[in-house]
């Protein structure tokens, strides 16, 4: 292959060839290949769905049905940290609702949405399993615990 | 270096190929096949070093979720590095472990031999701890866990009340063991219920030990285990299946990503006995992606385990072939159903279907499965290695042996806490939990998340099991325990539970899809003051009909906290929709705030946070809050450090 060609091949699409080509003798593989590509890409646009389709011979219509079911997968771009506030019982009974109010106002924006600047973007979750330290919430994959409306803003700073 | 995983002479022929029936008990107690002093004392040198003793003590520091947010990985390196600095490393071992259970104390470490528990420690103190400890032979006094109760620090981990009252059984080896490396699961007797079942129990006799045990489902149902192993066991099919059902939906339980990342090999040991019992040669653990360190650690486990052949083919050279497999939940909470999660794990979204065929006959590709949570299966191992009859011991005539509880929420000592069957909502709450925070008043406990229900004071006394929570209108669900003060406000409990089960139902019977979201709607209603007199007989008729309608557990239970806070709290929901007030100072609509003159010491805060503008007054007179343009959002109250604003 010439090196013009080299430059037209997407990295990110022969990693998902990839991975594909790895799950696709096994049963039940969309659901570990959709989070992988969602991995690769960030979120899954509609060309990775109909990419994964044709590899795993698995109608688009099905593919859009469990995206659009489970709530992790995401077909809009997410920003540069994924921040998931926690309102599970423990957090909503030691003030988690505080916390996230100041990060609303902090961020400008609510429940689903991405900073303009694509640092951030803002998701409510259901308990991450971090009780004891209420108020928590979970930036990519750090736990941040016994949160106050005073530090929470500090530790936003950390986060590029 | 030679680790205990390794052939102890050249006459030892074990392979994941050619497997020994004896391997378990070989590096725990042998060599078995031939009989070698230099052998054996090696093999007890290595294990010595894994277990602490005075001239290797131990140093557990608690890497878990909870602790590792708080720094303890930092901890960790610093101890190290300081032992180097001081010349200790021949005498002194750091060992990351798994959750300890006392998160509110987070981090924690804890020294052995001499159980030693310091608390909320930070890397500046760890130069003092190593240096007393280790040097002078001295405790860091301000670093000793001081309970609650007595005010007296504990001297050791023992005899803190919070781990005095517990009954370790599943927990046993969790924030003792480096959950990374096998080899300290098979020093403290890991594997050794497999090998049992493996070398002396047929399947069924497996099973009647189980039975024998009185273990039931952890997962909230209580189904007896036994009898689910002996269905799929009869179930005719060429293929069955397992599963671990870690998919921990319910917000305020976190025993099962406990165990996963603290001991991740008893539950693959539970699984395995299981397995052999059923005859099933494949399994999987459906975990939810939320807990990243469970899965990691859970992946580490299991190809630790293929490479010493206790997960493979022939296992142990008794023609038993088991293979095990991870799959992370997509974020579903209607997933922890099983017909669901089967559904998940079948690359489908995941609904729940209509039983019968229950899993047992026709399950993960319409082959017999058997599903069983987490530390269901992690008890597994317990009872195959010291006998249903020890096990047994523990617990109450119908619910037997221990379970863990998540002790959450207006509570001293919040963590994880592993008790037997039938101890009391309040030795609970009180003496393990060290009762409520701030010395405010108990109000109520919700037990077993968003299936279970809200119990008042004056169910303190009652018995923890199965039974008794299902008569009194909570279950034990999946141990979750969320202690309520004064200040919670038990309608917008119930409000907040609807609300999670409304938006986390799948959509696919209308009782649950419909019927939730219009009790969220009446629950709303309330909180904002437009309560009607009949919403609460609305309420209460909805609930039956999507109990007794609804197609899986989800919708089934849904209505259970409403249903129990309308039992015991019915005056608070009256108060909300007749006088317009809430008692506990919760709902915001129903709140008036108010400047108290007296108190007020003019220096203006209130007026400056104030983002609606409605406090006046100067420096001379006292501030007013103008009632009719508050848009009652509170922040006056919270900056307010004299205390002069009024809530009512």
């Amino acid at each position: 292959m010439c090196e013009a060609c080299e430059d037209l091949i997407d990295p990110k699409e022969t990693e998902l060839d990839a991975v594909i080509a790895q799950y696709v003798r096994e049963k039940g593989a969309l659901i570990p290949v959709l989070q992988k590509a969602q991995e690769i890409y960030g979120y899954l646009p509609t060309e990775v769905l109909k990419r994964v389709g044709r590899g795993l011979r698995i109608p688009l219509s099905k593919i859009y049905g469990v995206v659009t079911f489970y709530a992790q997968f995401r077909l809009m771009p997410m920003g540069r940290n994924v921040l998931r506030v926690c309102l599970g019982t423990a957090c909503h009974v030691r003030g988690g609702a505080k916390v996230l109010e100041t990060i609303e106002q902090e961020l400008g924006v609510k429940d689903g949405g991405t900073t303009e600047d694509q640092r951030f973007t803002l998701e409510i979750v259901a308990c991450i399993g971090a009780c004891g330290l209420a108020p928590t919430m979970m930036i990519n994959d750090e736990v941040h615990g016994r949160l106050t409306a005073e530090n929470v803003t500090e530790i936003l700073s950390k986060y590029e | 270096m030679k680790t205990l995983l390794d052939p102890c002479c050249d006459r030892c022929t074990h392979t994941p190929e050619t497997p020994c029936r004896d391997y378990v008990r070989c590096l725990t107690e042998g060599p078995i096949c031939h009989d070698d002093p230099a052998c054996k004392a090696e093999k007890q040198r290595l294990l010595k070093e894994i277990k602490p003793n005075e001239e290797n003590q131990q140093i557990f520091v608690c890497t878990g979720t909870g602790c590792a947010s708080c720094g303890a990985h930092n901890i960790v390196d610093s101890l190290n590095e300081e032992i180097n600095h001081q010349g200790l490393a021949n005498t002194v071992n750091v060992v990351p472990t798994g959750c300890h259970g006392f998160c509110e104390q987070g981090p924690t470490l804890i020294i052995e031999p001499r159980q030693i528990l310091y608390t909320l420690v930070k890397p500046d103190d760890v130069a003092e701890i190593v240096q007393k400890e280790f040097v002078e032979g001295e405790r860091v006094e301000r670093l000793l866990y001081v309970d609650p109760l007595t005010n007296q620090p504990a001297t050791t981990f023992a005899n803190a009340n919070f781990f005095a009252k517990q009954t370790r059984v599943v927990l046993n080896n969790c924030g003792f063991i480096n959950p990374e490396k096998i080899e300290d699961y098979i020093a403290r007797d890991g594997y050794k219920g497999l090998t049992n079942a493996l070398q002396k129990m047929t399947p069924v006799e497996v099973i009647d030990e189980v039975k024998k045990s009185g273990l039931r489902g952890r997962g909230g149902a209580g189904f007896p285990t036994g009898l689910k192993w002996s269905f799929c066991r009869q179930a005719i099919g060429d293929k069955k299946y397992i599963i671990c059902n870690a998919d921990e939906g319910d917000p305020g339980a976190f025993m099962d990503r406990g165990v996963l990342e603290g001991d991740p090999h008893a539950v693959i040991e539970g699984m395995l006995i299981g397995a052999y019992a059923i005859g099933a040669d494949e399994g999987y653990v459906y975990c939810r992606a939320e807990y990243p360190l469970a899965i990691k650690h859970l992946e580490i486990a299991i190809r630790q385990a293929e490479e010493v052949g206790l997960l493979g083919d022939n296992i142990l050279n008794s023609g038993f072939n088991f293979h095990l497999f991870i799959r992370a939940g997509a974020g579903a909470f209607v997933c922890g159903e099983e017909t669901a999660l089967i559904a998940s794990i079948e690359g489908k979204r995941g609904m729940p279907k209509v039983r019968p065929p229950f899993p047992a006959q026709s399950g993960l590709w319409g082959k017999p499965t058997n599903n069983n949570n987490v530390e269901t299966w992690a008890n597994v191992p317990h009872i195959l290695r010291n006998g249903a009859d020890r096990y047994a011991q523990f617990g109450t005539e119908k619910s037997k042996g221990t379970k863990i509880f998540a002790l959450t929420g207006k509570v001293n000592n919040t963590g994880l806490a592993e008790v037997p069957m039938g101890m009391t909502l309040r030795d609970i709450i009180f003496d393990i939990g060290g009762g409520i925070q701030n010395g405010k008043k108990f109000k109520a406990v919700q037990i077993g998340g968003p299936s279970g229900g809200c119990l008042p004071d004056e169910m303190l006394d009652l018995q923890v099991d199965y039974d008794t929570l299902t008569k009194a209108g909570a279950m034990v669900g999946s141990g979750g325990l969320v202690i309520m003060d004064e200040t919670t406000c038990m309608v917008d409990i119930a409000r907040f539970f609807l609300n999670f089960s409304q938006s986390e139902s799948c959509g696919k019977c209308t009782p649950c899809r419909e019927g939730t979201k219009r009790m969220w709607e009446i629950l709303d209603r309330i909180t904002k003051g437009e309560g009607k007199e009949e919403d609460l007989d609305n309420l209460e008729h909805l609930a039956v009909v999507v109990k007794e309608t609804s197609l899986c557990g989800l919708g089934q239970n849904a209505p259970n906290p409403v249903l129990s806070a309308l039992k015991y709290f019915r005056p608070e929901f009256e108060a909300h929709i007749r006088d317009k007030n809430c008692p506990a100072h919760v709902c915001s609509a129903l709140m008036t705030y108010s400047i108290d003159p007296d108190k007020c010491k003019k220096c203006g805060l209130c007026a400056k946070s104030c983002p609606s503008g409605c406090i006046s007054g100067d420096k001379k007179t006292p501030y007013q809050i103008d009632v009719a343009a508050c848009i009652k959002c509170g922040t006056c109250a919270d900056v307010c450090k004299f205390g002069a604003v009024i809530r009512a």
